[in-house]
């Protein structure tokens, strides 16, 4: 069974779901495992069609709504490459919203331009949902990683999540930020000040009654983690390229650093990885973030059969 | 002899109660620029009995439109508005601080969607009145320096 109370409904910012909502996404992804790995078929969503509008390279979050849709009996149409459609020609995002929404039953966007999925959701009946946009939020990417947090400690209340690396312009930490102190997760934010968390989303948490743990050396934290999310520094948000070579590299996880670490303690990254997470790190039982990649279908098949109303029979 | 430091005027608008130090500002609000053909009447830092001290802005021959009121609630939210007509005060109301401010400042994120010709007006939720926060319901940023913005 669907909750009548999705159909239809926008997913621009993870504030737009509540901690119950966000469960039964939680909930039906865990049902969508064997049809996500293929084990069984599903055809929640024969007939309807997504539309995948990528303004932005993409590799896993667009292959996996695509991979989502496929896998629960639907079909995508997608515009990939920017530079072949009406853009070029100056139109609007608004107009191309519009024509869009004419050809499917819902609508993924990712846009280089803050507010650009809440704007196509005032330009669009059909649900919107946010795939990121420029520095702002990427909901589903944080469905996901709450599904894996769960997933691999069986809770998230009361863990320690410790939130490594680009924390300013990284999209996904923000709306993950927000989640985990949502649901009662302890965070740690470590980062060079130039990276730390933005004071907004520093004060949204304070209202979430979570005063996080600031600092900027992994070493004096690494022995508490329960979860490492690791995040890259991204050169391409930099307004100041010279601002990006002071802090580049600045943070390496290894099998030398894990030795510090707690057994059982998760490492997560949203991928693409540089040079942050060490290759020989990939061997151990610590490392979950190709887990969590594909955790981006059953999310989505959930996020997807919700929205749209679709039954998993 | 009673000392008047401004004498009445006749018709017009005085803005009362503004927050001390923001008269300059909301002259730049209502387009009270060097070209002006009715007098204006600007006082600083004059004692006050509800608040200490204010400032007050008289203009003659002027009666502000809804907007310009709204851009002025936000850098003054206990400004008082006195319409006069005839040396009466013919209206007098506070300012109120809508819920949501629509179109009268541009977002200060340049990246913000708003900003890169789409037909949508800015749009910002109060997120706070004392002191004022606004958050742009598009790109989700708090305002900074809005009130340069707003003038």
């Amino acid at each position: 069974m669907t909750s009548m109370t999705f159909k239809g409904l926008d997913i621009v910012s993870i504030r737009d779901l509540t901690i119950d909502q966000i469960e039964q996404v939680l909930d039906l992804s865990e049902k969508m495992m064997p049809y996500a790995t293929g084990e069984k078929t599903c055809k929640a969503l024969d007939g309807k069609i997504l539309a995948n509008l990528f303004f932005e390279p993409s590799t896993r979050t667009r292959l996996s709504f695509e991979s989502a849709m496929s896998r629960a009996g639907g079909k995508c149409i997608e515009i990939t490459m920017p530079q072949t459609s009406s853009t070029v020609k100056g139109e609007t995002l608004a107009d191309t919203i519009r024509m869009v929404e004419a050809y499917s039953d819902a609508i993924v966007l990712r846009h280089p331009h803050e507010g650009a999925s809440r704007l196509a959701a005032h330009f669009s009946r059909k649900p919107v949902i946010n795939a990121g946009d420029g520095a702002g939020q990427h909901p589903t990417q944080t469905l996901l990683d709450l599904f894996t947090i769960k997933q691999q400690l069986g809770g998230i209340s009361g863990k320690n999540v410790v939130l490594v690396g680009d924390l300013k312009y990284g999209r996904t930490v923000h709306s993950l930020a927000e989640a985990l102190a949502m649901f009662g997760a302890e965070l740690t934010f470590v980062a060079p000040p130039l990276l730390q968390m933005p004071n907004e989303t520093a004060k949204l948490l304070e209202n979430e009654g979570v005063k996080a743990r600031l600092c900027s050396n992994l070493e004096d934290v690494i022995a508490d983690a329960d979860v490492l999310y690791v995040t890259r520094i991204q050169k391409e948000r930099f307004p100041d390229l010279s601002e990006y070579e002071k802090v580049a590299g600045c943070y390496r996880i290894d099998n030398i650093l894990l030795r510090e670490a707690k057994k059982g303690l998760v490492i997560m990254h949203p991928l693409p990885r540089v040079d942050e997470i060490a290759p020989e790190v990939d061997m151990t039982e610590n490392a979950k973030y190709f887990q969590q990649a594909f955790n981006g279908v059953p999310v989505r098949m959930a996020l997807l059969t919700m929205i749209l109303g679709g039954e998993l029979r | 002899m009673k000392d008047f430091r401004v004498t009445p005027i006749r018709n017009g608008t005085v803005i009362d109660h503004i927050e001390c130090g923001q008269a300059l500002k909301v002259l730049r609000i209502i387009k009270v620029t060097g070209d002006v053909r009715s007098t204006v009447s600007v006082l600083m830092h004059v004692p006050s009995k509800k608040e200490g001290w204010k400032d007050v802005v008289k203009v003659e021959d002027r009666e502000l439109d809804p907007r310009e009121v709204d851009k002025i609630s936000l850098i003054a939210p206990k400004a008082t508005i006195n319409i006069i007509r005839d040396f009466n005060v013919a209206e007098k109301y506070s300012v109120t601080m809508p819920d949501v401010v629509k179109g009268i400042i541009k977002c200060g994120n340049h990246n913000c969607i708003t900003n890169k010709n789409e037909p949508v007006e800015p749009e910002f939720i109060v997120e706070s009145k004392l002191p004022v926060v606004l958050r742009c319901k598009y790109c989700d940023r708090n305002q900074e320096d809005f009130a340069e913005r707003l003038a």
